[in-house]
């Protein structure tokens, strides 16, 4: 096992790569990870000396979109990061052990690497009923999750199940379906995404092979460099929202025309990520690009704040299409009725009201005179 | 002319005087703010559910909805501003703006509260003199409406936030990671503004009816600063 705890260098050297294929590699990391140029020689020397890490990868609930996503990344590199450059030692969807062989994979990498090997977190880890949601060789995912975390370098939750819980957690979350970062103590790479753009799990691990430590993390620990600005911001349709040019129908003329998708529900304006500028398979496309406004994925609690092609999510208890609109507005013409009515009883009344207000004045004038 | 044979003339009525209850801060304050609450409630709406628009200009010939963001960011700041002012004077200006007079503590208070909910809802007469400041009623949902006030505020920088580099907003970035995400705060901000329109229909309506019931210059009080309460006999 300690073979392949060397270094990506020697590594590659024992694959048969030579230092050309070596450097190439370097750069392409450099580039994910955005390093300048000028300090290549620091990746150069970071990949010739560091060990590679070893690297735990666990499944809880979640329909491996993570997985998927990763291994489509745009750059051939990632295939070298995930199968050549680190060492992989579990993870339930591509490893070939099984049985009692993967478990002793799991606690040998626990028990030889402490502090130094890398866990990734694919899906939510279900709390409700002790656990019995998702068990692994008997055991809860609770219980895996917490025995893995403690001696961990790193902990990365991949997807939005484990950043935020995403649809195991939406209402009424029968499962108690809770994300990586509120169970563990230690800092975690929230890396959200329904699934996560794939070049930007790469640049994640990358960043932690160049550099050794995690990137900047946001306020709710995601890497800024991806999740510091909306998709909104960086939408090539934001000049439309900005000049009030919004498709109303799916089919209608500026549809056609590629105005902004702000009234078909787009959540662009309030969610994080990468894709308009980093893009899907391969920066082909991204939702919005394809016609479709954002749903807003990489967001806690997305699922509940639906439905999708609706601007405003709509109002608990007064059915799917009410929205805070229709309940206040219906407030709003009660109000007005109600003063309407108060003002009709009071004109009613004045008569008797303003003589009695007489009355009042003239006897207490008359007490004043006496 | 004896007052008891003419009781429904306009005999002279009871001894008033003219006490200065509004200073010239808090009206300006109200007026700014009542300005505020229109146009971050007109310009919000339009934000929320922007009007249908078909024709052949281009994105690169228009920004109309980008000037209607920016007026209700300059209104959300000029709002904030002067309720912080506001607040700083309920701690400087005449007794009847201080901040003792907006919360119910004492048993003359709550007792008016009862009184004047009396009056405005089962439209009895007021018996005896009420509060020439606010009322206890009022005051006490004037309470409501600065939580509220703050609730917009909060929300409505935590959403600003991103978008500015500026040190009022970025000190509201933490609010969204305490709600998870922007889709909460975003939904509340909205609600909250149909609070501020029921508001103005209640709070405009009554100070008319008051302004009647009570007959001393509610509604001009305002504008000029002048109530009017009853001489005491002695």
């Amino acid at each position: 096992m300690d073979s392949s705890r060397n270094t990506i260098w020697s590594a590659m050297q024992s694959k048969g790569y030579n230092r050309r294929d070596f450097l190439q590699f370097c750069t392409m990391a450099a580039v994910i990870a955005g390093i300048e140029q000028s300090a290549l020689g620091s990746v150069v020397e970071a990949f010739e000396k560091v060990e590679r890490p070893p690297i735990v990868w666990l499944h809880f609930q979640e329909c491996t979109c993570c997985s998927e996503s990763f291994i489509r990344a745009s750059h051939p590199i990632v295939a070298d990061i995930l199968l050549d450059a680190v060492s992989l030692n579990y993870t339930e969807t591509l490893q070939a052990a099984s049985g009692f062989q993967a478990e002793k994979c799991l606690q040998d990498t626990i028990k030889k690497y402490p502090g130094k090997y890398i866990l990734m977190v694919e899906g939510a880890i279900p709390t409700a009923d002790g656990g019995v949601y998702c068990m692994i060789g008997g055991r809860t995912a609770e219980q895996i999750l917490q025995e893995c975390a403690k001696d961990a370098g790193t902990i990365i939750a991949w997807g939005s199940c484990a950043s935020n819980g995403c649809v195991q957690a939406a209402k009424p979350n029968p499962t108690g379906a809770t994300p990586v970062h509120k169970l563990v103590s230690q800092p975690v790479i929230n890396v959200p995404g329904c699934p996560p753009i794939a070049d930007v799990m790469a640049a994640v691990v990358t960043h932690l092979l160049v550099h050794g430590r995690a990137p900047e993390l946001d306020s709710l620990g995601r890497p800024r460099e991806f999740y510091g600005r909306r998709v909104h911001d960086t939408c090539y349709r934001r000049p439309n929202y900005d000049a009030g040019l919004f498709v109303e129908s799916f089919d209608d003329e500026n549809a056609r025309k590629g105005y902004c998708l702000y009234k078909m529900g787009c959540r662009g304006p309030i969610t994080y990520n990468a894709c308009s500028v980093v893009k899907w398979n391969e920066g082909t496309s991204y939702p919005i690009q394809s016609g479709h406004g954002c749903i807003g994925c990489s967001e806690e609690g997305f699922w509940d704040n639906g439905p999708f092609y609706q601007h405003l999510r709509s109002f608990p208890g007064f059915g799917i299409e009410s929205t805070a609109d229709t309940v206040g507005a219906t407030l709003g013409l009660v109000t007005l009725a109600g003063a309407g009515v108060h003002a009709a009883v009071t004109n009613i009344r004045k008569q008797k009201l303003i003589a009695e207000i007489h009355a009042e004045d003239a006897e207490s004038n008359h007490q004043k005179e006496s | 002319m004896s007052a008891t044979s003419l009781p429904n003339a306009n005999s002279a009525p009871a001894g008033y005087q003219r006490v200065y209850v509004w200073e010239l801060p808090v009206r300006i304050f109200h007026w700014i703010n009542a300005l505020c609450i229109v146009v971050l409630c007109a310009t919000g709406y339009i934000v929320g559910a922007p009007m249908r628009m078909f024709y052949a200009a281009e994105a690169y010939q228009q920004y109309w909805f980008g000037t209607v963001r920016f007026l209700h960011f300059l209104a959300a700041f000029t709002f904030t501003f002067n309720l912080a002012f506001r607040f700083y004077w309920g701690f400087v200006g005449n007794e009847y703006c201080r901040w003792t007079r907006f919360i119910p503590l004492k048993r003359w208070q709550q007792k008016e509260i009862v009184e004047v909910l009396k009056a405005d809802v089962l439209q009895t007469k007021l018996h005896g003199p009420i509060s020439t400041g606010h009322n206890s009623l009022a005051a006490t949902i004037y309470i409501g409406l600065f939580a509220a006030c703050a609730v917009q505020i909060v929300t409505g920088f935590a959403l600003y936030s991103s978008m500015s580099l500026g040190l009022l907003p970025r000190a509201f970035t933490h609010v969204v990671a305490l709600f998870g995400s922007e889709f909460p705060i975003r939904f509340l901000h909205h609600l909250m503004m149909w609070f501020f329109l029921l508001f103005i229909i209640v709070h405009v309506y009554l100070s008319f009816y008051h302004d009647y019931i009570e007959g001393r210059g509610t509604v001009s009080s305002i504008i000029g600063g002048w109530k009017f309460e009853k001489r005491k006999h002695d």
